[in-house]
């Protein structure tokens, strides 16, 4: 009986009087003639209803399972060649990945003190859709999170250990700068600055621009939430046909190499906290069945869709992490912890500018070792992260964006990094307690914990945080892969979002057994090259949709 | 019998309605029971509409075509959803209790393998709708 159906077009956006809509408000709309799932491909396979884009699902889905095989195939020749890539990428392009950090962060800054910063996000009338304690939360856990973990007492301890040691300064230190060779105290405050400068500023800024980018197109311009809309001011058109396949097919890469990063750093921190508690093996055996458990829970959270399964986690993850946080503040040495946060942010405002210059610095190891490849990494995985954040950000005003996406994260990474940093360096310094400088990376947390009080609950809430970190970052990244590989549409069957979280799960377990942690940070750091490249034309593409933005809402208050 | 009838509207697949708008139609002229015309869309840019606002002056067109053919009082509401893919059965369900509705009319395809997995949004209404719900199969 489809004559009965109402004769309505589908096309045609025109309000009576024959303008262009706008969102809540005024706001400049880009007029084009796509129109969102026009190429996509409808279809049931078995019992399940498929809503996929071609080819960007095609492509991408055909590579990662491809690369899954490979990678299990040859996984003892592969393991060399991964760790080959990843210093020579790093190696090569540090210069280029350090100077791009800091135009992004540049641009952030630009934006808020600018007039730019008025325009509003959907529209000038648009309402926020989130409180900021549950948007806070979603973009602090899909962010960072078991970074934070995995990193938080390690990185500031290493570079500690390495900036007081008599070789700082010499081509074979990993010490950051010139390190400084038996001054206690100065290479506290290094140690501190460098950690910082790794998780504070710039990484908020890659994911700022990114978000940014995202939410301005789709919410205000009305093209699909996907990373292919941001080059429109670029490319125009031509961005629904090839060239955006391209960008599009390469976000879902980044996101999905970033992702099982982050996966195998969280996998084989939980399992080297189970062993360090229960006793548990620490192998490559418990670690996949770790990535397989914890991708069920994914799973389970993903179904469950964005309100009830990834926010509601988000915000249980905020609760223990900040429980965590308190208590190895209070059982720590609190006094110098919180008179540390002031130190803290003066020594690195004092090392940004040397820690930031991209050329003509002799710390090889530390600039191509750790900057470059933190930088490589957040970028990688920056598309997931940025259109996460895009999703939940309607209705905050440019300004308020940058600042809750820029400063306030920053400042919560710097008071994070203090306490558990300051006190591990603190037991270091002050007790010559030598055993978190000499454990593993994944475990330098869980020695730092146990000499403080209570420190097999604490132990255990570590591992419970990185474990639901890691289902977090899971749900969230394949909501973000699954709205790209369709063609930007939300309202996807679910069965292809169980198909995404299960192949995150299986390209971290492929890298885990062919090549370990360096196989994972090869790939993350490869995939996050070219997207550098993307993300400085989207920088210009912001600056342009800004502007004509601003135009629209400044002509519309004159009138 | 009936007071007010709901009928949920996919915006997208209007064709594969037809039956359902037919029947509603019906039951509302012989109950004389208004038509609450219910859409739920996201408030990113989509197949139907770009923003909230368009989806609705969309909403509201049809609820007035379908009431003019039919010679029915009908109305349109617009719910926004975070995620459509899985907050649609609370959607309607709050739409029920809104707009103070006792029948849902609602097209469905024919249930198969999947609904054993993931329940249909008719059958999901079916089953924890306080109020009579009447499954449309195309």
């Amino acid at each position: 009986m489809s004559d009965q159906s109402p004769p309505i077009s589908l096309e045609d956006d025109q309000t009576p009087d024959g303008a262009a809509p706008s969102p809540e408000g005024e706001a400049d709309i880009i007029e084009t003639d796509y129109e969102i799932g026009q190429d996509n491909i409808q279809t049931n396979i078995g019992p399940f209803g498929l809503d996929i884009h071609n080819p960007v699902f095609l492509i991408s889905g055909l590579s990662i399972v491809a690369f899954v095989f490979a990678t299990l195939a040859f996984q003892n020749s592969l393991g060399p060649a991964f760790g080959a890539l990843r210093t020579w990428l790093t190696g090569t392009f540090d210069w280029f990945f350090l100077s791009a950090a800091n135009i992004f962060v540049i641009l952030c800054i630009v934006l808020i003190v600018t007039p730019l910063g008025k325009v509003r996000l959907g529209g000038t009338e648009a309402e926020p859709e989130y409180s900021y304690s549950g948007w806070f939360a979603m973009l602090f856990a899909a962010g960072m999170g078991i970074g934070l973990m995995f990193y938080g007492v390690s990185e500031p301890i290493t570079h500690y250990a390495t900036s007081v040691a008599e070789n700082a300064g010499t081509a074979e230190s990993w010490a950051p700068l010139a390190g400084a060779p038996g001054n206690v105290a100065e290479a506290e405050r290094l140690g501190m600055a460098a950690t910082i400068f790794h998780w504070g500023l710039h990484p908020w800024a890659i994911y700022a621009v990114v978000a940014l980018a995202l939410a301005l197109f789709a919410y205000n311009k009305g093209l699909p939430l996907t990373m292919r809309s941001v080059f429109y001011p670029v490319f125009g058109e031509r961005i629904w046909g090839w060239t955006g396949h391209i960008i599009d097919t390469l976000a879902v890469l980044a996101t999905l190499f970033g992702l099982a990063t982050s996966l195998g750093f969280g996998a084989s921190q939980a399992a080297a906290g189970l062993h360090f508690l229960f006793n548990w093996p620490d192998d490559t055996t418990v670690q996949v069945l770790l990535i397989m458990a914890i991708t069920g829970m994914a799973l389970t959270s993903v179904v469950a869709g964005l309100d009830a399964g990834v926010k509601r986690l988000s915000e249980i993850n905020m609760v223990l992490a900040g429980l965590l946080l308190f208590f190895v503040l209070f059982t720590g040495p609190t006094a110098s912890l919180i008179s540390g946060f002031a130190d803290n942010l003066i020594a690195y405002v004092e090392y940004l500018p040397a820690l930031s210059n991209p050329v003509g610095r002799a710390d090889d190891n530390f600039r191509q070792g750790w900057t470059a490849f933190y930088w490589a990494w957040w970028i990688s995985w920056s598309p997931f992260v940025g259109m996460f954040i895009a999703r939940v950000s309607r209705g905050r005003t440019v300004r308020e964006f940058i600042t809750c996406v820029l400063l306030i994260p920053s400042l919560v990474s710097v008071f994070w990094m203090t306490v558990f940093g300051g006190t591990a360096i603190e037991q270091v310094v002050n007790q010559s307690y030598q055993a978190v400088t000499d454990a593993e990376l994944p475990l330098k947390l869980f020695v730092m914990l146990e000499q403080l009080p209570l420190h097999q609950i604490s132990s255990f809430i570590g591992i419970v945080l990185v474990i639901v970190f890691f289902v977090t970052s899971s749900d969230s990244g394949s909501l973000v892969i699954d709205t790209i590989t369709a063609g930007g549409k939300v309202e996807a069957p679910t069965p292809q979002r169980v198909f995404w979280a299960t192949f995150e799960g299986l390209v971290a377990i492929a890298l885990l057994l062919g090549g370990g942690l360096t196989a994972l940070q090869a790939m993350a750091v490869s995939t996050g090259f070219p997207f550098t490249i993307v993300l400085l034309l989207a920088c210009y593409a912001i600056i342009q949709g800004l502007m004509s933005e601003h135009q629209v809402v400044k002509e519309a208050l004159a009138e | 019998m009936y007071r007010k009838i709901m009928v949920p509207v996919d915006l997208a697949h209007t064709d594969s309605l037809g039956n359902a708008l037919q029947v509603a139609a019906d039951l509302s002229n012989h109950y004389d029971a208004p038509i609450v015309y219910v859409g739920i869309t996201t408030s990113l840019p989509g197949p139907v509409a770009h923003n909230p606002e368009a989806f609705t002056r969309k909403l509201n067109a049809f609820a007035e075509e379908q009431a003019s053919r039919h010679g029915i009082t009908g109305e349109a509401r617009t719910y926004i959803s975070h995620d459509p893919a899985r907050d649609l059965d609370t959607t309607l369900m709050k739409a029920i209790k809104e707009n103070g509705v006792d029948l849902v009319i609602m097209a469905s395809h024919t249930p198969g393998m999947a609904e054993h997995l993931f329940a249909s949004n008719a059958g999901y209404l079916a089953q924890h709708a306080p109020i009579s719900v009447f499954v449309i199969r195309s």
